[in-house]
């Protein structure tokens, strides 16, 4: 595969990294992927704490939670913390 | 001296990342965690500085960076150092009116960075009173070139330069106690926090950053790769460790230690202290304690918890 790469005369000086990495998905890291049950679900947001990639999002203007599948690696921690074992690592 | 800052949890979830998503950590990684809170704690514009280690690692990927922050990565030994030549240059600029409003600055840096390589610099820097809070993420090992021992490494533990096997039991020797010898430089705010209580972490970061003077903040980050558990039970050991007393939650504001809430319960409640096997069975590392050659070791981990907590009681003033 062939990218475009930039020359040295573009780059910034000493090599500042100069893209977000919110432009890089890990999503396709994950073997198994984090299910909510929003019956079961008291919002009691401790996953949007707990997630060490910032996955879940916290959606005040409509009240509910999003699960961002571009960045979750599946980890379970999400799962694994709910209190009302709302959260299923599905396949 | 502190502000009444009070939070809830909504507000922390609406706060903006500023240790963005799509940073290449492994699954189910406690610095990231740890370090998405610290930064939720801050109050206004923020340089950050981080030492070479696994953070730097994953989150600055040419040409991708995770950081929503000014960042500044240095060596392994000099994240003390580079964090007093920022705070230096922001007192020069402000005093020559180029800048009026605050500048935070917080350096991160692991067990490595602070522990061994790192504590010359950092002993300078706090020693010569530089305004920053250093925060310890400690995964207690060198996780990031692949699991190698460190001065934070607790007794028994297997890495791969302190393999358990027929002579050694894992590392022999025990955990340097980094945030008393803090305590030693006369520092106004020396604490230690775990994440799966968020909101102590949250709110001694904030202290940290409000204080005059250097603060320093050790916060136990459990690694799922060096310490050999599942990726989901990150957040339940750093529990675990709290609640059995390996890594009691204080902080110490002038010298005076007092007790955080979680371990004051434990305190005041002796019953509810669990016994360290609870904690050491939960991971791989520690594995080879439970066959009937090294059984004894657990019993010495048991009296060195129990005398470092006795002790932390005695500081405490709780008998």
């Amino acid at each position: 595969m062939k990218t475009e790469k930039k020359g040295w005369k573009e780059i910034p000086i000493a090599g500042v990294c100069w893209k977000p990495s919110t432009e890089y998905l890990t999503g396709d890291w994950k073997t198994y992927k984090p299910v909510r049950d929003p019956e079961k679900c008291k919002l009691c947001l401790l996953c949007v704490i707990f997630c060490p990639d910032g996955a879940i999002h916290w959606k005040p203007e409509e009240n509910d939670l999003e699960f961002d599948y571009n960045f979750c690696k599946g980890c379970g921690i999400c799962a694994n913390e709910c209190p009302f074992k709302a959260i299923e690592m599905k396949l | 001296m502190f502000s009444e800052w009070k939070f809830t949890i909504r507000e922390i979830a609406e706060k903006p990342d500023l240790f963005m998503s799509g940073h290449r950590a492994c699954a189910g990684c406690g610095p990231a965690t740890v370090i998405r809170l610290v930064l939720k704690a801050v109050r206004g514009p923020t340089i950050v500085t981080c030492a070479t280690g696994c953070m730097e690692v994953v989150s600055t990927i040419y040409p991708y960076t995770a950081w929503a922050t000014p960042w500044i990565h240095t060596a392994f030994e000099n994240v003390a150092a580079n964090a007093s030549g920022i705070e230096a240059a922001i007192k020069v600029l402000k005093r020559k009116g180029r800048i009026k409003q605050h500048i935070d600055v917080i350096a991160f840096a692991g067990d490595g960075g602070t522990y061994d390589i790192g504590i010359q610099a950092l002993s300078g820097a706090v020693e010569r009173g530089h305004d920053f809070l250093y925060v310890l993420y400690d995964n207690e090992a060198y996780m990031n070139t692949g699991i190698q021992r460190s001065g934070g490494t607790p007794h028994g533990a297997a890495t791969t330069t302190s393999p358990a096997g027929t002579v050694i039991p894992g590392k022999p020797q025990y955990k340097k106690p980094i945030a008393d010898i803090m305590v030693a430089h006369d520092i106004p705010y020396v604490a230690t926090a775990s994440p799966y209580y968020w909101k102590d972490l949250i709110t001694k970061a904030r202290k940290g950053l409000e204080v005059e003077g250097p603060a320093f903040l050790h916060v136990i980050a459990p690694c799922p790769r060096g310490w050999r558990y599942d990726t989901s039970k990150s957040i339940e050991i750093s529990r675990l460790a709290v609640e059995t007393c390996i890594f009691p939650l204080w902080e110490s504001i002038n010298g005076e230690y007092q007790l955080s809430a979680p371990s004051k319960t434990i305190a005041l409640k002796p019953e509810r202290k669990k016994p360290v096997e609870e904690y050491l069975k939960t991971q791989g590392r520690f594995r080879h304690l439970f066959t009937p050659k090294f059984k004894g070791v657990i019993e010495e981990i048991q009296r060195i918890t129990d005398k470092r907590w006795q002790r932390l009681l005695k500081k405490c003033g709780i008998n």
